[in-house]
């Protein structure tokens, strides 16, 4: 395989501007790799991010030819159509440099949503039971596998439209403690996310649901807190 | 924008739309049955005229499609001129009444 890719990366910030590169392509080649031949062999000044390269740590987050992907293991043969990329960091948050957002607003909104785990009993030092076949803990299952790579906020409309929206990611992260049997804070956490900047936002266009890399149906999630907060409401508790 | 309003604006607009989901469908049937054999306008108003049962359908209907209406157009003003705050709000009851009196109005102007 003796082809060459071009390369199109976006350089500077959000009043940057696109710059080609020649890639020599490979077999297996990834996103990331392309970008990191780049950084090494053609331009050092060439900023982006990555840690783990197998999936893990959610940092290498970027827009792939129009489409937000974690590019550690987004294979070229599946997205660089007549040997073409394009490469820009990812929609909806500030551009640092080049390939590097700020992702302070995303885990911010994380925190909003009182994305953390508030020990309903803190002075237990036994471990607690909770049974796997639990409709709660299948709940939990299904959406604890987040990495946190911006993807889904990248992605979707809602966060586009509406700055204050807390984004998918955040509230897949309180969907997963409003179902955990050890957590304490279950209504002041469904208040935080109730409202126009956090689930009832959600126009269920399901972008998350698409593109999450882990195959976690965000969408789902904040589906779940609708009932919830609708439950919680209709009982007064919110 | 508190949690509890928002909440409530969200199940008024779910809730309204199923009852327009209902009463569109009766509406729109029904003009396809009624001029089916060649009805004409002024015979339609003859039976509408005084009819308790058709007033407080289309009463309900104005009343739905006003409170869907108002809290969808502010949620697109939110979204796409990002209009925020009470002036807001305001303007969204001002489209609630409005709507809801050219409804009634109507309403009131075909079966009382």
């Amino acid at each position: 395989m003796e082809q060459s890719l071009s390369v199109s990366v976006w350089r500077g910030d959000a009043r940057g501007a696109f710059r080609e590169y020649r890639v020599p392509r490979r077999e297996n080649q990834t996103v990331l790799d392309v970008v990191t031949w780049i950084q090494r062999r053609l331009d050092s000044s060439l900023a982006y991010r990555f840690a783990c390269r197998v999936g893990m740590c959610g940092s290498c987050a970027m827009t792939v030819n129009g489409v937000a992907r974690w590019t550690c293991r987004t294979h070229v043969s599946r997205v660089a159509a007549g040997g073409r990329l394009e490469l820009a960091p990812l929609a909806n948050l500030p551009v640092i440099r080049d390939l590097v957002c700020d992702l302070e607003p995303f885990f911010e909104k994380w925190q909003r949503a009182r994305g953390r785990f508030e020990p309903a009993a803190p002075e237990r030092t036994e471990f607690a039971v909770v049974a796997p076949q639990t409709p709660e803990r299948r709940a939990v299952d299904a959406g604890i596998e987040c990495i946190g790579c911006a993807v889904c906020y990248a992605s979707c409309d809602v966060v586009a439209w509406n700055p204050e929206y807390l984004g998918p990611a955040a509230l897949n992260r309180a969907w997963t403690l409003v179902n955990d049997v050890r957590d304490g804070a279950h209504g002041a956490r469904l208040a935080a996310v109730a409202g126009g900047a956090g689930c009832h936002a959600c126009h269920t266009h399901m972008s998350c649901t698409e593109y999450c890399p882990k195959g976690i149906a965000p969408t789902a999630a904040i589906a779940g807190l609708k009932r919830l907060t609708l439950r919680a409401w209709w009982r007064g508790e919110l | 924008m508190s949690a509890r309003l928002e909440t409530r604006l969200w199940v008024a607009q779910r809730a309204s739309a199923a009852v327009l989901a209902v009463l569109v469908a009766v509406h729109l049937v029904t003009i396809v049955y009624a001029v089916r054999g060649g009805l004409s306008a002024a015979e339609i108003l003859a039976r509408l005229d005084g009819h308790a049962g058709w007033f407080l359908f289309y009463a309900a209907f104005s009343l739905a499609a006003a409170a869907h209406g108002a809290i969808g157009l502010r949620v697109v003003a939110q979204e796409w001129l990002g209009w925020r705050g009470r002036s807001l709000d305001v303007a969204a009851v001002v489209v609630a009444l409005l709507l809801a009196a050219l409804g009634l109005r109507a309403t009131w102007a075909l079966t009382v």
